[in-house]
């Protein structure tokens, strides 16, 4: 029903502030998908330096987003969009702020990585960078069905979020044994638990940008209930 | 197609047909009007727009070799029924032009020309009262009061473009049909005129032709689109300005038609 | 982008040179030169031709009187010693002026002298004092001081037209009748006056009783039927054709034949009328009725032509606006339509009108060439018309008709100006932007 590429406006330079926008956001998300990597990878290997440059980086990420925050005020100012242009442009902005949210998270992992890793490793942390490796994998395939306007390839990607909240769970469960077998395990695991924490809010805006996508392409927000695992996060909770 | 139910219908057309001598302008048009809403037509020139508009209230019957076929009802009668009179029914459905046309006359005239017609007042204060409220309901009325015996033709444009409304609504018409009302305005006056419209939505049911997008997303309910004088696309105009699901639509107006 | 910055070696730049562009302005003031001379020309051949009629014109408007001591004698005027006005209207006054010229010149004794003598004033003198004696009979019996009209010949004498230094042979006044005008002269009895005549009067053989009225009135009445009939007429015929009909072969052939119409010479209106008016259904001939019919057959294709061309002027936004309201197409027409057309239908019917009121040819043909001395009182009196007038004027051999044909011009064009004038009027009320 949608035409694969759009034919080119009638007004040239529209084309590229909208070309430049996408652009932007995608090295946003690509710097937020390291960035977001490498604050895995410093935990798992215990890797300060690591986690600093991490903490570092997110600056750029921030700066990223008050420009494309800008482009995008620009655009609904002089060129009015519409339709598919217009759902570009608001697109462009919510998409932007989750890459934004998910760059704190992988910042605040890195925080946490610095306080674990002044005391004793402990065994669950071992689990985390599996979590974190599907995280990526959500976020790496939700911007490339991004880049290439392509809703079809998301739905595997939603079904991953679901993984990830299941992985939740059952950390979050064994989390709660170390702390029931040895109070000194508190600290370190309170970290931990946050920081699984943080990975699932990761793969929650990740799923955000996936629904935003799909309204990008189709119009239409997603017919399909999300298979989120909301109902275990009350369940658990509760 | 999102179809109105009929009870909610002012105004239907089925597979209305226009041919101008040998050139077919309107293919198959199948569109509603609702009541008490503006219905907004939009596509590039020569779509059709403006074509089917003026077959809503017959004015196509002016040119000389225009022939309109399918059916267009008013309230469920057909209005090209041979035994409708189309002056009665002129009265019924109003129309403001794209360039303003008052007449030549002074400004009350104007505005009484219509009810004087039509024999709707009796007495000359019934006749002022008409021309006082339509004045108001076209907000003219504090602009104009003091000087109701000038010429129309001295306003600006956008005082000329109400004076026409105002002239419009003075017989009380249930339809206005508006063709480009505003394309001959500044932004101003066009922003006023665009309030009006969304005044009169109250009391009336509007069809506009326009070729501003922003115009018929900010004044219309209702959005239909026509392209080589098909109906390609109506529903509401959030959902045609938003998602539309014609390429052709979202070409067009996302400014990429070609 | 690249393209436009490049080096212009293929691309042709337009010629800026000083040299262009001065041919340039040289050629616009050529233009508008040629334009005033044309304008210059057209404006010093009317002032020509006004100053030429008006300078041969004016003095027709005065003429020459004698003033003549008449004796009312009562057995000339009341023979039967009744003084009823029938009796005192047909009392020979002519001869009165004439004894009261024998006892002004005593030593003319000769006959021919006295022929002379009598050609000094005009053969109509006597109504003068027959006027004063009808209004006061009173007079009857006393000698009176009458300003009688001078014959036409005196007249040319005291406004120069007759050359004294001429040969007597080669002038139609005699060197005897020289001397009684300077005796006249001297003793200053005589004098020059209005010419009310000119402007009272009908035709006449003699030059001094000749006037324009009855050609002015015939003018006129023709001009009233003219008008009458072709307004309407063409006006109506225009909006049918116009708003109405259907465009189809035959409305087509109609226009096609209105547009030759115009076009027709106009004799051939006035055999038409000769033939039809005259011929077929007996109207009588040189009416004022029959020349308007003839002339409003020539006017109307004019009219119509002009009507629907102003019609077709009047914006379209207005007819729409009518329509839009729910006028019927009669009520858009004669409320929004027509009024705006007005000073475009005034224009061609002035056009046609004033061609009309200067034609002569159409209204030989019946008879509008007569000889009528009565001014006329009505569209079937007798009359003829001022073109008609200047024309049989300018065939008279008498001198003094000379004068009378170029102030019958005169006549004529303040006649146009003033038909014009109203029309100008008439346009102002109905004119009005949109």
């Amino acid at each position: 029903m949608m035409p694969q590429k759009a034919p080119d406006h009638i007004v040239k330079s529209f084309d590229d502030e909208l070309r430049k926008l996408r652009e932007q956001i995608l090295a946003m998300g690509g710097r937020a998908e390291a960035q977001f990597a490498d604050a895995i990878n410093a935990l798992a290997k215990r890797d300060s330096d690591k986690a600093v440059r991490v903490i570092e980086s997110d600056k750029g990420i921030d700066a990223i987003e008050m420009l494309v925050a800008q482009d995008s005020l620009k655009i609904l100012a002089l060129r009015q969009p519409m339709a598919k242009d217009l759902r570009e442009v608001v697109a462009a902005i919510k998409i932007s702020s989750d890459i934004e949210r998910i760059g704190d998270y992988a910042k605040n992992i890195a925080k946490r990585t610095l306080q674990l890793n002044q005391q004793a490793p402990l065994k669950p942390t071992g689990s985390i960078p599996r979590m974190g490796d599907l995280a990526i994998k959500l976020i790496n395939s939700v911007l490339s069905a991004y880049a290439n306007d392509d809703a079809e390839g998301l739905i595997a990607a939603w079904r991953s979020d679901e993984s990830i909240d299941e992985m939740y769970n059952s950390l979050f469960r064994e989390l709660l044994t170390y702390m029931m077998e040895d109070p000194r395990n508190i600290g370190a695991s309170t970290h931990l638990l946050f920081i699984a924490k943080n990975i699932e809010r990761i793969g929650d805006h990740a799923t955000n940008i996936a629904e935003t996508v799909h309204f990008l392409v189709h119009g239409k927000p997603i017919d399909e209930t999300r298979p989120k695992g909301d109902t275990t996060n009350v369940a658990i909770n509760g | 197609m999102n179809a109105i139910s009929p009870t909610l219908a002012k105004m239907h057309g089925r597979k209305v047909t226009v041919h101008y001598g040998s050139k077919q302008a309107l293919f198959d048009v199948d569109l509603d009007v609702p009541e008490r809403m503006v219905t907004a037509l939009i596509g590039p020139s020569g779509c059709g727009k403006s074509t089917f508009l003026r077959c809503l209230n017959r004015m196509n019957d002016v040119i000389d070799g225009c022939k309109v076929g399918g059916e267009i009802t008013l309230d469920g009668q057909d209005i090209y029924d041979t035994k409708l009179d189309v002056v009665m029914l002129r009265a019924r459905i109003g129309m403001v032009f794209q360039k303003p046309n008052p007449f030549p006359k002074s400004i009350y005239d104007n505005v009484a020309y219509g009810p004087r017609i039509h024999g709707m007042a009796s007495t000359k204060g019934e006749l002022d009262e008409i021309v006082r409220a339509s004045l108001e309901k076209a907000g003219l009325w504090k602009e104009v009061k003091e000087r109701l015996d000038q010429p129309g033709t001295g306003l600006s444009g956008g005082q000329q473009q109400r004076l026409c409304i105002a002239r419009a609504i003075a017989v009380s018409p249930e339809v206005i049909l508006m063709d480009e009302p505003c394309s001959a305005l500044d932004p101003i006056a066009t922003a006023k005129i665009e309030e009006l419209i969304d005044e009169l939505r109250e009391n009336f049911t509007i069809v506009i032709v326009t070729h501003s997008m922003q115009q018929a997303a900010r004044v219309s309910q209702k959005t239909a689109f026509f392209h080589l004088g098909q109906l390609i696309e109506w529903g509401d105009t959030e959902q045609i300005f938003t998602s539309p699901k014609d390429e052709r639509t979202q070409g067009y107006i996302t400014g990429r038609f070609g | 982008m690249s393209e436009m910055a490049q080096p212009a070696t293929g691309i042709k730049r337009p010629d800026l040179s000083q040299k262009r562009i001065r041919g340039r302005y040289a050629a616009e003031r050529r233009f508008k030169l040629y334009g005033q001379l044309a304008v210059g020309l057209a404006i010093a051949m009317l002032a020509v031709l006004l100053i030429s009629v008006c300078s041969k014109g004016y003095s027709a408007f005065y003429r020459t009187e004698i003033a003549l001591d008449v004796m009312l004698d009562p057995a000339v005027i009341t023979p039967d010693g009744k003084s009823d006005a029938e009796t005192l209207g047909a009392a020979d006054y002519q001869g009165l002026i004439k004894e009261a010229l024998k006892t002004a010149f005593p030593d003319v004794t000769s006959r021919g002298d006295r022929k002379n003598l009598y050609n000094l004033v005009s053969n109509g003198a006597g109504n003068t004092v027959r006027q004063a004696v009808l209004a006061n009979p009173s007079l009857i019996g006393s000698t009176q001081r009458f300003w009688v009209v001078a014959a036409d010949d005196m007249d040319m004498l005291a406004k120069g037209f007759i050359k004294r230094d001429l040969p007597e042979g080669e002038r139609v006044v005699s060197d005897t009748q020289i001397a009684w005008y300077d005796k006249l002269d001297e003793s200053g009895q005589l004098r020059t006056a209005f010419n009310a005549v000119f402007f009272s009067a009908g035709d006449s053989r003699e030059p001094e009783q000749a006037g324009i009225l009855g050609a002015l009135m015939g003018s006129i009445f023709t001009m009233l039927v003219t008008v009458l009939l072709a307004l309407p007429l063409g006006v109506m015929s225009a909006i049918y054709l116009e708003e109405f009909a259907p465009k189809n072969r035959i409305t087509e052939i109609i226009e096609v034949n209105i547009n030759n119409l115009a076009a027709v010479p106009s004799i051939v209106f006035g055999l038409l009328g000769l033939a039809v008016l005259l011929g077929v259904f007996g109207l009588p001939r040189s009416a004022p009725l029959v020349g308007g019919m003839v002339l409003a057959l020539m006017t109307l294709p004019t009219i119509i032509i002009a009507t629907r061309a102003a019609l077709k002027a009047v914006p379209p936004s207005i007819r729409e606006a009518a329509y839009g309201i729910g006028a019927s197409p009669l009520q858009v027409v004669s409320h929004h339509v027509l009024p705006l057309a007005t000073p475009g239908i005034m224009t061609g019917a002035i056009i046609g009108l004033a061609r009309a009121l200067g034609e002569s040819a159409p209204l030989l043909m019946i008879g509008m060439v007569a000889f009528i001395v009565d001014v006329p009182h009505g569209p079937t009196d007798p009359a003829t018309v001022l073109p008609v007038q200047i024309y049989l004027w300018a065939d008279s051999p008498e001198r003094a008709f000379i004068e009378k044909t170029s102030a019958g011009i005169m006549v004529l064009l303040a006649f146009l100006i003033s038909m014009n004038a109203i029309a100008i009027f008439v346009r102002r009320k109905f004119e009005r932007r949109w």
